[in-house]
């Protein structure tokens, strides 16, 4: 029996060489690992089975400190092959109990896998956040007549403050999808998101456009330049990448 | 020495305009939200795991307290140690956050609480609609 599992970051075509990971560390700093099955290679590296165990999971992934420090090492490890070759990341904490059971899924998912790989070859990931400034929540104010006692006057302020709030928020709507709009057609694939609430987004302003966008690597001047003709004084919006292909890297069955 | 968490560092073309994120949220949002769907041989369901905005928030805390009692093996990892310089920082705009909130909690961000409860449900849903 064991005590240790593999956990796969990702796949990869299998003329990857054990060269290109040496360097790389992964999860509790231990080395990358790779195992092929031509055409698709596995990048795992081995954890420890009692602490990457369910019970410990279940208990790991309500813990941000924890999550934090997996889901840094993970993007880490998917970040440093992305820059090296194409890749297909895989979601968080995805293990498998012995070398055996990854080279299985390599054999039985290999078409599904080269197909995802084949989608992003030669391109990366950029995504765009776009938040409708001047729309976070407003103490109350005063100002309106009392004349409709204090209760209907103070209901009435918050509805007047609302109905504002909601029209500026409307305008940055409209120029978030006019953004999103030009950048699909500038690119080879986009992806839209739920908008995050603020409180995770951490921006005190509403988030309007939460989206990511598919383009040859190299090639991301142009979408700078929209980005920047429709960041104004309505709608802020934040550019990062190139990311590792996470949207689109994805199996079939996935969509 | 690897690139650490930044995303792809270093592959645009100029690196005057690098523009990577290393925020906390925006890796999750990757990691836990993107990527291939696999069955590996331990279940973990991370369909359980939402970034629920009230969850992380105060998960956040428990960041804070693992420094305090002097946990910090991951300031010293080099392969976590990409986000330390970005951590002391993160931290402290996370707790002004946590502060302009706390300050902040009238009706209408009562409102935004209700929001990302109800949405839980059909978030899952409308992600990855391709557009």
């Amino acid at each position: 029996m064991s005590d240790e599992v593999l956990y796969l970051y990702a796949v990869t075509d299998s003329n990857i060489e054990d060269a290109e990971v040496i360097e790389m560390r992964a999860i509790d700093g231990a080395p990358v690992q790779v195992i092929a099955e031509a055409p698709v290679a596995a990048v795992v590296s081995a954890v420890d089975a009692e602490r990457f165990s369910e019970s410990a999971l279940r208990r790991g992934m309500e813990d941000l400190y924890w999550l934090e420090g997996i889901a840094r090492a993970h993007n880490a490890v998917v970040s440093d092959l992305a820059r090296q070759r194409p890749v297909a990341p895989v979601r968080l904490a995805t293990m498998f109990a012995n070398i055996e059971n990854v080279r299985t899924l390599l054999r039985v998912r290999a078409e599904d896998f080269v197909a995802a790989l084949d989608r992003i070859r030669g391109r990366c990931e950029w995504a765009l956040k776009g938040f409708s400034v001047g729309t976070e929540p407003q103490p109350p104010t005063t100002g309106l007549p009392e004349a409709l006692g204090p209760g209907r006057s103070y209901l009435q302020r918050r509805r007047a403050e609302r109905d504002s709030r909601d029209r500026r928020s409307q305008e940055a709507v409209t120029e978030a999808e006019a953004v999103h709009d030009r950048l699909v057609q500038l690119t080879l694939a986009s992806r839209r998101y739920p908008p995050q609430d603020r409180r995770l987004s951490g921006q005190r302003d509403e988030m309007v456009l939460n989206s990511a966008y598919l383009l040859p690597e190299g090639f991301d001047t142009e979408i700078r330049r929209v980005v920047n003709e429709y960041d104004g004084v309505r709608l802020r919006l934040e550019l990062t990448g190139p990311w590792a292909p996470y949207s689109f890297a994805t199996l079939e069955s996935d969509q | 020495m690897t690139g650490g968490g930044m995303p792809v560092p270093g592959r645009g073309r100029s690196p005057d305009h690098r523009q990577e994120s290393t925020n906390l949220a925006d890796i999750l949002e990757r990691v836990l939200d993107k990527g291939i769907v696999i069955a590996g041989d331990i279940r973990v369901n991370l369909l359980d795991i939402e970034l629920l905005t009230i969850k992380i928030r105060l998960l956040v805390a428990s960041v804070d307290k693992a420094r305090e009692i002097g946990i910090d093996w991951w300031e010293h990892d080099p392969t976590l140690s990409s986000g330390q310089r970005d951590l002391a920082d993160e931290n402290r705009k996370l707790r002004e956050r946590l502060g302009l909130l706390e300050a902040a909690r009238g009706g209408d961000d009562d409102e935004g609480a209700r929001r990302s409860f109800d949405g839980r449900g059909g978030r899952r849903e409308e992600k990855e609609r391709e557009t």
